[in-house]
């Protein structure tokens, strides 16, 4: 019995010591520069949402929309590459947050929509000269 | 991404000498096979003064190839042009495969980036008249048999005529090589017409694009070619200042070669730059910690700063 005993301590200690070297490795992240690679994967993922936002605004319903809004289509088109990577992103982020389903055109309004305001909002700031009404 | 898709191409050139009959009556096939079809010629027709008519560069020294070894002698031509003379037998170990008799393109791309050169690949008729025009040599990819029977053979374009409708190559045992533009098309379009520069990195390509160019660059810092790639950095800022990558692999390579004094102003210049890129703050904030620094809050208003912080990270304003 007293065997056995002593057998489980040593096996349960060796059993702690093994999940510690598992579990601690995942635990520490260590503090690190980030590599140019990783860096440029974000550039892409810019220019990537830029072609997103593009690809939505070369539709037809789309170029509509703006149409309506009094936003020249290709001025638009201009304006969307002139936009920071951050930026696009953040945009093309908008637009995948958007519950789906639904009317097709509704959603696509409201897209055209965030767009718009986001030009809206650079333009004020000056970065873009879309619409003329403002400044 | 398109070198390494080509994984299975080598230059597997066999000694000139001794296959001359088979090379050229292979040629004469494909004119013979490929006679009616002069629409490839037409692209090698820019509009005029976009590039001269001819141009032929005289600084490109000439090595003959031994047996199987066109892409260790058309590079080591190309690194010679570069400023780095070096010996084809030299580079063989570093590009040449001896169970496929040939050597692979990334082989000829890492190889350059070994010697501190950065390896651009183009393609196409337009870039390489481009190149050419810009003073360049450029390496290219030639399957001299046919599809099917592939005679894969590296040389080095040094300058066109188009009034002639010739290309000159350094190739194989043959200084000043020159080709029918029609021969040269059908044998560099087996290759998706591929092409390499070998370039200092203080030059840019004619034809450079900005991530194709610093992606380039990266694969100086993979060499561990830290001054090298410095120096690249520095050519795409130059021209494209407004680069994220560009000015985040400077400060890498700075940090790298170990002169963080460097790395940590580079880095507070891009935090201007880019003010919304996390990645140049954490390069930074890492620069900073190693340099000895304790990062924390300070200052008389720390009280709000820390108020500022708490709500930030509970997430309750």
């Amino acid at each position: 019995m007293k065997f056995i005993r002593q057998r489980s301590k040593s096996a349960g200690a060796f059993l702690v010591i093994l999940m510690v070297l598992l579990t601690v490795p995942y635990q520490t992240v260590l503090a690190a520069m980030i590599e140019t690679e990783a860096a440029m994967d974000i550039t892409a993922a810019g220019q990537e949402a830029r072609n997103q936002i593009k690809t939505i605004l070369a539709r037809e319903d789309a170029q509509a929309v703006l149409r309506a809004e009094g936003i020249d289509p290709l001025e638009a088109m201009a304006r969307v590459d002139s936009l920071t990577d951050s930026e696009a992103r953040r945009i093309a982020d908008q637009i995948e947050e958007l519950p789906a389903g639904g009317s097709f055109f509704v959603t696509l309004f409201v897209v055209v929509g965030i767009i718009v305001i986001i030009l809206i909002i650079t333009d004020a700031l000056g970065y873009t000269n879309v619409f003329t009404f403002i400044r | 991404m398109n070198d390494l898709e080509q994984v299975a191409k080598t230059g597997r050139c066999k000694h000139p000498d001794r296959c001359r009959h088979f090379i050229s009556s292979l040629i004469i096939g494909l004119l013979i096979f490929n006679g009616c079809t002069t629409a490839p010629l037409k692209k090698w027709h820019l509009p005029s003064g976009a590039t001269p008519v001819k141009h032929e560069l005289d600084t490109v020294p000439f090595y003959p190839q031994k047996e199987y070894q066109c892409g260790p002698a058309s590079l080591a031509m190309a690194l010679a042009w570069s400023g780095l003379r070096i010996d084809p037998d030299d580079l063989a170990p570093q590009v040449y495969t001896p169970s496929l008799k040939g050597s692979l393109q990334p082989a000829m791309i890492t190889a350059a980036r070994r010697h501190s050169r950065v390896a651009y690949p183009i393609s196409g008729a337009n870039a390489l008249l481009q190149e050419i025009a810009a003073g360049h040599p450029v390496i290219v990819l030639q399957n001299l048999g046919l599809s099917w029977i592939p005679v894969w053979h590296y040389a080095v374009v040094i300058g066109y005529d188009l009034n002639q409708e010739v290309i000159i190559l350094h190739s194989g045992i043959t200084n000043r090589k020159t080709t029918a533009l029609k021969t040269f098309e059908n044998t560099w379009a087996r290759s998706n017409h591929w092409g390499l520069l070998v370039l200092p990195p203080n030059q840019l390509p004619a034809t450079a694009e900005e991530h194709s160019y610093v992606r380039a660059v990266v694969g100086l810092e993979k060499a561990r070619k830290w001054t090298a790639a410095i120096e690249g950095y520095e050519t795409a800022i130059g021209r494209w200042p407004q680069s994220l990558a560009a000015h985040i692999g400077l400060s890498n390579s700075y940090y790298r070669q170990g002169d963080l004094q460097s790395a940590r102003g580079e880095l507070q210049k891009t935090t201007l730059l880019f003010p919304e890129e996390g990645v140049v703050f954490n390069n930074l904030a890492q620069v900073l910690l190693e340099q000895g620094n304790k990062l924390e809050l300070g200052g008389p208003l720390i009280k709000e700063y820390q108020k500022t912080l708490d709500e930030i990270q509970t997430d309750e304003p």
